[in-house]
């Protein structure tokens, strides 16, 4: 006790509190890095690796790594160089005793259609390396199309490190034989009609739930606590239920021998069962089942805040109920409104089980490509390429959020 | 009516009842998955169709004798449960450290730390299943809990931080006043109060695993089947009415958690002494 004193006596303060405070903070920081540590590990790397392979551009200076260093200073006007020949002779003798040729043919098939068959075919006939001087005139009479600058453009633009090849492909651009940026071909341009479908399901899915969240949080904002309490019940248990329960459960109640149908057709309202699932329809049913509550919670949230003084103040100025609430209410729930529909939106266009599940084939949003291009055909630069992208309409919408959900200092209503 | 909302001319008494009437019609939709789901659970019949044939209880039977579901319950169960402890832990310290730490990067770093809630799964699964894939880590279990505990975790620490914010810090002054180091400060002051708000953070995070079927689609074998994804392929191929009894069965657990998680907000609400 003494020592402290003196030690007190010796060092001011200021500076005792200071030093204080860098040893809080230290044990703070401390104390957020095993989770700051952990998610590097389990989401940041994971991601950014993601992005990484949207871009990388591995195969075929793996494959024919002589001839993509021979052909680092070629003009790209006329035909590369006897040497450049002769390199590729010797990588595909290479490739073909690796059993790698598969590889770089697959990449380079993007570029040019059938352009695996023109390396495969080279490299299984070629026997024995060309002798010196004769690379040139053997290549192009195993494949005419050796003699093509295109075919070796091919490799030149696949030579890496890096391509936007997979980037430009989930816009629906190419590149074309001389490099310039150009739409890719009708028949194989598919993305950006998935990606305006999976926002068109997002924006339609969002307003649906506005329309219905709204007045279900206006009374329960508007009930005694222990009335709306009671029947946030209704609201809390849908949430809380397993997502596949009540993705199981629409299919149950809108499929042809379903419940919908079974009561309709009982009715004599109808003869043939309704399709209501396995298309638009049953997307937009379920997902919108699945979302209202994160449109409800923040909208109930802000209504709850705003006093109904106002409301009072306006109808004893006169104004009709349907002006007072136009010009008095509704402006007051624009932050609700808008933290609900982002949250919505930002949720909906990522989903994948549920249109997977209830949707036809022309109802798969973004996400069921990414794990189509993952799983099935293994086309690993695309998946990364559209989740990139996907992504980054994600984070862009989510900043927005952000700043919005801070300035009213809430969680927007976030599971809590 | 209320004491905020009291009609007093006719339109404005049409417009109250127009409004009861839509919320009522959105609680219906709300409720009607469940609604139309548990009485086919039931059913003596095999076809999913109303009215229903008989009770019975067979298709609970068939759920528990079958080695198949049996499998993906424990695996739920195990994932869930390591998951949901990773998470407490690795929350609850960055939370407590969160609360404490002054610096212009806190944002950043909160971002990230609740990024797991915002990008979309597919994405996280997709990223993981290219960086697990080379380090073993795919098709056993230790993979799944720790991508389960990453997605768990912004629930833990926005859980945690919440009651943290309600905590009394003049408490934990006290007692480091009276001599107490800052371990035993923490073990007998502040986690006795704010253990209600790591109870539910916990629970949310097994709840979220419970839940998730997407990372399981990509990094599980057929060892690690959880329940959603044996429900995932079973709804894929045809709807029995043993998924039904699933079905129930899951929504009771949801409700059991939903029960508990309140219970715990009423309990720390009293604690922190504004009883609503």
């Amino acid at each position: 006790m003494t020592a402290a004193f003196a030690d007190g006596a010796e060092m001011p303060l200021k500076r005792r509190l200071r030093r204080a405070e860098r040893a809080r903070q230290l044990r703070a920081l401390g104390l957020v890095l095993p989770l700051f540590l952990f998610l590097v590990f389990t989401f940041v790397i994971p991601i950014g690796g993601m992005i990484w392979r949207s871009v990388e551009d591995w195969e075929v200076p793996q494959v024919l790594p002589h001839t993509v260093a021979a052909l680092a200073d070629w003009n790209g006007q006329d035909l590369p160089s006897e040497t450049a020949f002769a390199a590729l002779a010797g990588d595909l003798q290479a490739a073909r005793a690796a059993g790698t040729v598969a590889v770089a043919g697959k990449r380079l098939n993007y570029i040019i259609n059938g352009y695996r068959t023109i390396l495969t075919s080279t490299a299984r006939n070629l026997k024995t390396a060309p002798e010196p001087g004769t690379a040139k005139a053997t290549l192009i009479g195993l494949n005419p199309a050796w003699g093509d600058r295109a075919t070796w453009a091919a490799i030149k633009r696949a030579s890496g490190p890096v391509t936007d090849y997979y980037l430009l492909g989930a816009v629906d651009l190419t590149r074309d034989v001389n490099g310039s940026i150009v739409a890719t071909p009708p028949d194989q341009a598919i993305y950006r009609d998935v990606f305006g479908r999976t926002f068109s399901i997002g924006f339609g899915v969002t307003a649906l739930c506005l329309v219905l969240g709204f007045p279900v949080a206006y009374l329960l904002a508007n009930l005694p606590v222990a009335q709306s309490n009671l029947l946030m019940i209704f609201v809390l248990l849908p949430f809380w239920t397993s997502l596949l329960v009540r993705t199981c459960a629409w299919i149950v109640i809108l499929q042809g021998e379903g419940i919908v149908n079974g009561a309709l057709q009982w009715m004599g309202v109808i003869d043939e069962p309704l399709r209501l699932i396995y298309n638009r329809f049953g997307v937009y049913m379920a997902m919108t089942h699945v979302l209202l509550p994160f449109m409800i919670l923040p909208l109930y949230s802000v209504m709850r805040s705003i006093s109904p003084a106002y409301m009072r103040a306006a109808a004893s100025l006169g104004a009709p109920p349907a002006t007072a609430f136009l010009r008095i209410y509704l402006p007051q729930t624009i932050p609700g409104i808008g933290a609900g529909c982002l949250l919505v939106f930002i949720l909906a266009i990522g989903y994948y089980i549920t249109p997977a599940l209830v949707g036809g084939a022309g109802d798969q949003m973004i996400s069921a490509f990414i794990a189509f291009y993952t799983t099935e055909t293994v086309n690993w630069g695309l998946a990364s390429a559209l989740g990139a992208v996907l992504l980054l309409s994600t984070l862009l919408l989510a900043l927005v959020y952000g700043k919005l959900a801070l300035g009213r200092q809430t969680t927007g209503g976030l599971k809590n | 009516m209320s004491a905020n909302h009291s009609p007093q001319t006719a339109s404005q008494r049409f417009a109250w009842m127009a409004t009861v009437v839509a919320a009522t019609l959105v609680f219906v939709f709300l409720m009607a998955p469940i609604l139309a789901i548990v009485p086919l659970s039931f059913s003596s019949g095999a076809y999913l169709t109303y009215p229903l044939p008989g009770f019975s209880l067979r298709w609970y039977e068939d759920f528990l004798n079958s080695p198949r579901w049996m499998l993906s319950l424990k695996n739920s169960a195990i994932i869930g449960v390591a998951s949901a402890l990773l998470s407490m832990a690795l929350g609850t310290l960055a939370s407590l450290g969160l609360a404490a730490w002054k610096s212009k990067w806190k944002p950043l770093v909160l971002a990230l730390v609740l990024s797991p809630m915002v990008v979309p799964v597919v994405i996280t699964a997709v990223g993981v299943y290219f960086f697990f894939a080379p380090l073993g880590l795919t098709g056993n279990f230790l993979g799944l809990i720790l991508v389960h505990t990453a997605l768990a975790t912004p629930f833990v620490v926005i859980t945690v931080s919440a009651t943290l914010q309600g905590f009394d810090m003049t408490l934990a002054r006290a007692a480091a006043s009276l001599g107490a180091p800052p371990l035993m400060t923490f073990r007998r002051v502040i986690l006795p109060l704010i253990l209600p708000g790591l109870a539910s953070g916990a629970l949310f995070a097994f709840a979220t695993s419970f839940d998730e079927v997407v990372t399981v689609l990509f990094l599980a074998g057929p060892e690690q089947r959880t329940l959603p994804r044996e429900m995932f392929s079973g709804i894929r191929e045809n709807i029995s009415p043993t998924i039904t009894a699933v079905a129930v069965v899951l929504t009771v657990i949801s409700v059991g958690l939903l029960t508990m998680i309140e219970l715990l907000r009423r309990r720390n609400e009293r604690l922190k002494g504004n009883v609503a």
